[in-house]
């Protein structure tokens, strides 16, 4: 006989299950293993932004992410195909389109660009490679955006901003 | 980069594929999803990070120990550790404003692209615009030359 309230938990705060989650996890890891097992490289997301940006801007900010903006770039293309086979496969080929509004994706992005740039790192080179190193520098990081982002989204939403 | 590897960029590729697969299955390149997390409607995100960190976790203990080094280049090893200062605090508290505000951090929105949301490029353009102002803004007030914000 099982006792029917953690069922009741599971059910209302894991709707969707965590299957999807943890395998969607366990791959996003896989790829970053794979990466570093072949190069020594911590393959993170955000620092695309900033190497990129040395294509178009001679500062030396950008520029010192030069040696490798080949790569990132690479990867990130890589990612974008890789979501793409996803959605090909075992997704909806492509009819997904978000009900975020515009203004939140816009204003919401700027924070990303720039609270990444200075606290370096994002949720795949804090949280997966840095928590994976067992970096006490990740560990906060991951606390300090997990926290602002859990208060900031219940206010927007209690704000009455949907979507 | 003349002298890499020649399977430097398809270690890269296939990483960046099965990354990206992993992004549009756990279904982080849908904010919805990012916000029904941070409003505490469906508690599934933190598996699909501490699921990521959990392989990486194993990886980066066991490959130093089990092989020389990485075959691909020159590199040794190493764990990923940035110092710790008063910006991991501030830059991650910025940064989560803004995952809050759009439930979207950047590899999530590169395999949203991927998944067909085309909405996602005004995201993609902000962290643009926000890496290029502190880009702007930190040469012009950086006087420490602290190392390469790096490899996120």
């Amino acid at each position: 006989m099982v006792d029917p309230l953690p069922l009741q938990l599971l059910a209302e705060y894991f709707p969707n299950g965590i299957a999807r989650y943890a395998i969607g996890g366990l791959f996003v890891g896989l790829g970053a293993s794979l990466i570093y097992l072949g190069t020594g490289i911590s393959a993170g997301a955000s620092s695309f932004l900033e190497s990129t940006l040395s294509y178009v801007s001679d500062r030396s900010r950008f520029q010192q992410y030069a040696a490798s903006r080949d790569w990132r770039l690479v990867f990130t293309l890589s990612i974008v195909a890789g979501a793409a086979i996803y959605s090909l496969t075992l997704g909806d080929a492509f009819a997904y389109e978000t009900d975020v509004q515009v203004w939140r994706l816009f204003a919401g992005g700027v924070l990303v660009g720039i609270g990444t740039r200075v606290g370096k790192g994002c949720t795949s080179g804090h949280g997966v490679c840095g928590v994976g190193s067992a970096s006490r520098t990740s560990l906060v990081g991951v606390a300090t955006f997990l926290l602002v982002a859990i208060g900031v989204a219940q206010v927007v939403a209690a704000l009455g901003v949907s979507p | 980069m003349a002298d890499r590897h020649p399977l430097f960029m398809p270690t890269i590729v296939v990483g960046g594929l099965i990354f990206g697969f992993g992004l549009g299955y756990s279904h982080m390149a849908r904010p919805e999803v990012v916000l029904d997390f941070l409003q505490f409607d469906d508690l599934g995100l933190p598996f699909v990070m501490f699921g990521g960190a959990a392989v990486t976790g194993l990886v980066y203990f066991l490959a130093p120990r089990l092989l020389d080094g990485p075959p691909l280049t020159r590199r040794a090893f190493e764990r990923r550790l940035k110092s710790f200062d008063r910006n991991v605090l501030v830059g991650g508290a910025i940064f989560g404003a803004g995952w809050g505000l759009s439930g979207i951090c950047p590899g999530a929105a590169y395999a949203s692209l991927g998944v067909g949301n085309v909405t996602i490029l005004w995201a993609l353009a902000g962290m643009f615009a926000g890496a290029y102002v502190q880009g702007v803004w930190r040469s012009r007030s950086d006087t420490d030359d602290s190392t390469v914000a790096g490899a996120d």
